[in-house]
């Protein structure tokens, strides 16, 4: 398997090189859609300039990264485009390994659940074969890889791809089980942008599980195991947090990043829902709003942990497509992150209902948000409205492609325990709704 | 009270006017509250001793000054209104002091400065120093706000001339008629008020009181084309007599022949007496006549001082002043931009350092690391600068550099900045009309052909003590470039309902997905009898053939 990786590897690395070299490069660079106020190259180059030239880059309203990355690129400015095909390289890999390690995990799964005679008996076509399953860590790679979305947001050296990365770092080292290294990653991803937090949830269940520790209240070592991940993992955030505070012996970054990602004063247009409501928001109603959109990313995780803490994988992907779609500055290198894991669904492409539609949306509007950008701001022919119009109806395509997978997902699951066929009291063929 | 009134023609033909009161207050404000006003206006000695006001300067300006058709201004200030103040070192809240300080000038001035505030006010750290007595000078005592947008007419006139001791009733502001004052080109009107020394063995401190005003008038707007002028003709009316209060009340007319030859204008009255000077480094001969004199009035009862050219202007031969700049915005679309300056040091052997003071509102985006400078094709690196963020919402962008002028060059300063989209309540009234920006700040000390003598200020003309001149080998010129006009994008200002009603309803389709996917659960569908649609339907497929639902 390692073969066809490389190859997809390379294929990637030349896409990307060549448009580097390209006349594209900087106009890709430029796009709202790639680069948003908190992951733009050109920032990072402010604030670097800011850094040399003096004055704290936290002192205006330009810089929005973190210390670590000030650190990071402060040595390695001059090999910016290295960088970031070798992080993009890194996540498809640390993807690949990952699926590839939960893969087995499943099938291993399925057969304890066969020979507990869980099943039904005429699910035959619907179980997990490893003959289907040995080529899904690839496609996840190539998905990946040669996503348009992760190709321009690498092009445009857009910082969602380190954030990808520790992320997708983070899903190794939870799915080999390593609860240390899985804490680490996970505060890197939560000081890097702050919504990775609601993915504490998922790395623990997954965890429990993989431990075998049954997920009751009253079991006192579930919490003990929680309380010991919760602790490696707020402790590493604390250390990051602390390093980032000697760099420039002030906490103005707090404000400057957290403050930032959580009052969204900044209304850049991007993909997402914010911009447009907070410009036209009356100011009284300013603070009650942010709040309810804040609140909207997080109170997802509860309840989706309680139906799917059998599942936990699937429910670190439902919650990274939540974080996503309603995170203050989104961008389609995040998009890029959850569309890897398509893949890994594939087995539940029968139950699918609206996914020619959904794919048909997601793509037309990829394609007229850089027009109508142009019809607004340079031709001037058209108004925000048009922009914004494209923007609702990608975010609900993206919701709708999330919510369909789920159903399918629990669709299939109530099949493998109540049989395929299924009858009504009379012997007619019965259909399925939800109640 | 000296008040002059100084009447330059400029190279195109045109004629600038120069007006200054200047009134000189030996009290100390410092020591204990005054009550006594002579000639100081008591709205503003309340002012400069209630708030610990050092220096203040405040400029109201309508058109701007093409420095590079009329030469080297006598004093600029820049479009819209302008005010930077020094506070005393005894105010401990400087910024509180000076919100007081633009709200209360606002009302004694009638002009909207109370829109001062903390989004255009900066703190420049080398670009205005004290013109006055100063103890020290800790720029945080300093407070420059300019508001581009102001702008200036009969209403901001009227409390000006009511500052003056002698008012519009006699003296030299009987020429101020506000109809003649405004169909000019340029119009500026300032006060400035800074501490001297009383004397020249400089014990004691004296507070000083000018009101400038400069008014250029237009050869073609004053109609008939000819290029002769008079006091009639520009203020329809004439000088009667001298403000009794006054101790000096003069008039002078820039008479200065170019390239050595004889004088191209003939001046009629004769001027009682003929001063000559070193201004802004050129040796100038001005007629000065003096109203006190009781000579003047003796053949008629009105003084109309009348300019004729002897001899044709010749376009060809005018003078380029020896520093001059322009100021553009660059790009297209409404999402980047870029903002062009350049400043041309035409001097031909001498170079000289400048200060280029930017102010930019905050929802332009400045990236510093776009700054380039480019002198005759090379780069030039600035020998210091500063450069202060903005913050969004809170104060805008301040860059400060001290910039080497080679000898006849032409420096392009060049930043790019992003414009950003504003909440829809922060947008002005006309939003596609623009936001201005500013004019920048151009300080520097010329170097003069000619050496300028230490002048005595009280014998010599107003309008060559206004700056300080530490040596006789240059001048300093403050200089301000155009205010910008740049257009931001808009969202649409009839949709806030709509928004917040799309907006909410795709996250409410989210939310209702959830929902249903996390407490519903799967179950199989009983049959049920179906109701009118579903018997109708069978009805219709019965009659096709076709199985029935």
């Amino acid at each position: 398997m390692a073969a066809p990786l490389v190859l997809v590897v390379l294929a990637a690395v030349t896409v990307r090189a060549a448009l580097f070299r390209s006349s594209l490069a900087a106009f890709i660079a430029e796009r709202v859609e790639v680069a948003s106020p908190l992951n733009a190259w050109k920032r990072v180059v402010e604030g670097l300039a800011l850094l040399d030239l003096g004055v704290s880059p936290y002192s205006g309203a330009v810089f929005h990264e973190t210390p670590l990355i000030i650190y990071l690129f402060h040595f390695l400015i001059e090999y910016a485009e290295l960088v970031f095909m070798i992080t993009d390289v890194l996540t498809a890999v640390a993807l690949y390994l990952a699926i590839q390690d939960f893969n087995k995990v499943v099938f291993k799964k399925q057969k304890l659940l066969i020979e507990l005679d869980k099943y039904a008996p005429d699910v035959a076509e619907l179980i997990q074969t490893p003959m289907e399953m040995h080529y899904i860590p690839l496609k996840v790679a190539l998905f990946y890889l040669l996503n348009p979305y992760s190709v321009m947001s690498c092009v445009a050296k857009s910082t969602s791809a380190i954030n990808n990365s520790v992320i997708a770092f983070f899903i190794l080292a939870t799915i080999k089980g390593s609860a240390f290294l899985s804490a680490v990653f996970l505060a890197l991803a939560t000081y890097q942008s702050l919504y990775p937090l609601t993915l504490f949830a998922p790395a623990l269940l997954y965890l429990l599980q993989r431990q075998f520790i049954p997920i009751k209240l009253k079991s006192k070592s579930f919490w003990l195991y929680t309380l010991q991940y919760a602790s490696l993992y707020l402790c590493s955030l604390v250390v990051i947090i602390c390093l980032s505070f000697f760099l420039l012996n002030s906490w103005d970054f707090i404000p400057s990043v957290y403050g930032f990602i959580l009052s969204v004063p900044d209304l850049t247009p991007n993909i997402g829902l914010f911009w447009y409501f907070f410009a036209e928001m009356f100011e009284h109603f300013s603070l009650f709003f942010v709040c309810v959109f804040q609140i909207n990313v997080f109170f997802y995780t509860i309840p989706l942990a309680i139906k799917l803490k059998e599942h936990p994988v699937f429910f670190m992907f439902v919650q990274i497509a939540i974080i996503s779609i309603f995170k203050s500055y989104p961008t389609v290198g995040d998009v890029a992150l959850y569309m890897a894991f398509l893949p890994v669904w594939s087995h539940l492409y029968r139950f699918l209902r609206n996914i020619f539609i959904l794919s048909c949306v997601l793509i037309f509007c990829s394609f007229l948000f850089p027009v109508l950008w142009h019809l607004w701001i340079y031709a001037g022919s058209a108004n925000s409205n048009f922009y914004y119009a494209i923007t609702l109806t990608f975010n609900i395509g993206q919701i709708l492609l999330i919510s369909d997978y789920f159903y399918a997902f629990l669709r299939r699951e109530y099949y493998l325990t109540h049989g395929l066929h299924l009858t009504r009291q009379d012997g007619t063929e019965a259909m399925l709704v939800l109640k | 009270l000296r008040e002059e009134l100084l009447l330059s023609p400029l190279p195109t033909g045109d004629v600038a006017a120069t007006f200054q009161f200047r009134t000189r207050w030996d009290a100390d404000l410092q020591r204990g509250a005054v009550s006594h006003y002579r000639l100081f206006p008591k709205a503003l000695g309340r002012l400069v001793a209630a708030l610990g006001v050092r220096e203040l300067h405040l400029a109201l300006t309508q058109g701007f000054w093409r420095t590079r058709f009329w030469g080297q201004p006598p004093l600029q200030a820049p479009a819209g209104a302008e005010l930077w103040v020094w506070f005393q070192p005894t105010v401990t809240d400087v910024d509180k002091a000076w919100k007081e300080l633009s709200n209360i000038l606002s009302g004694i001035f009638c002009a909207s400065l109370n829109f001062i505030d903390s989004t255009n006010t900066i703190i420049p750290t080398a670009s205005f120093k004290p013109l006055g007595l100063a103890n020290g000078t800790d720029h945080h005592l300093l407070r420059y706000a300019v508001l581009p947008r102001e702008v200036v007419c009969t209403e901001n006139l009227t409390p000006w001339k009511k500052l003056l001791p002698c008012g519009s009733k006699a003296g030299l502001a009987v020429l101020l008629k506000a109809e003649r004052l405004f169909h000019s080109s340029y119009h500026s009107q300032a006060v400035h008020i800074r501490p001297v020394c009383r004397d020249a063995s400089c014990v004691a401190v004296s507070w000083e009181l000018r009101q400038t005003l400069t008014v250029v008038f237009d050869v073609f707007s004053s109609g008939q084309g000819k290029k002769d002028w008079s006091l009639f003709r520009m203020f329809s009316r004439t000088l009667t007599d001298a403000c009794p209060l006054a101790s000096q009340s003069k008039v002078y007319v820039d008479i200065s022949p170019k390239n050595k030859e004889k004088e191209l204008l003939e001046v009629t009255p004769p001027p009682t007496s003929v001063h000559e000077a070193v201004v802004q480094g050129d040796k100038k001969t001005y007629a000065v006549y003096d109203l006190l004199s009781p000579s003047l009035f003796n053949t008629s009862r009105s003084l109309n001082v009348q300019l004729k050219w002897k001899r044709p202007q010749d376009s060809s031969e005018m003078p380029v002043p020896v520093l001059h700049a322009q100021r553009y915005v660059g790009g297209y679309g409404l999402q980047t931009g870029e903002i062009c300056t350049l400043i041309y040091n035409t001097h031909p052997y001498r170079a000289f350092p400048v200060i280029l003071l930017e102010t930019v509102p905050w929802y332009l985006r400045l990236y510093v690391h776009t700054l380039t400078i480019i002198t005759k094709g090379k780069e030039n690196k600035p020998s210091y600068i500063h450069y202060q963020p903005a913050q969004d919402r809170r104060r805008p962008h301040l860059l400060e550099m001290l910039i080497q002028l080679p000898a006849n060059s032409v420096t392009k300063i060049t930043i790019q900045f992003e414009r950003a989209l504003l909440k829809w309540t922060e947008y002005p009234p006309d939003p596609n009309h623009g936001f201005y920006v500013g004019s920048s700040v151009l300080s520097a000390l010329v170097p003069s052909v000619i050496a300028m003598k230490d002048v005595d200020v009280e014998q010599s003309p107003l309008f060559t003590s206004l700056f300080p001149s530490s040596d006789g080998s240059s001048y300093f010129v403050r200089l301000y470039t155009e205010p910008l006009l740049v257009n931001l994008p808009t969202p649409d200002f009839s949709m806030p309902y709509n928004v917040i009603c799309l907006t909410c309803t795709v996250v409410a389709v989210c939310y209702g997905s959830f929902y249903n996917l996390l407490t519903r659960t799967f179950h199989v569908e009983e049959p049920s009898r179906g109701g009118l649609a579903k018997r109708l339907a069978n009805v219709i497929r019965k009659l096709r053939g076709v199985p029935l639902l």
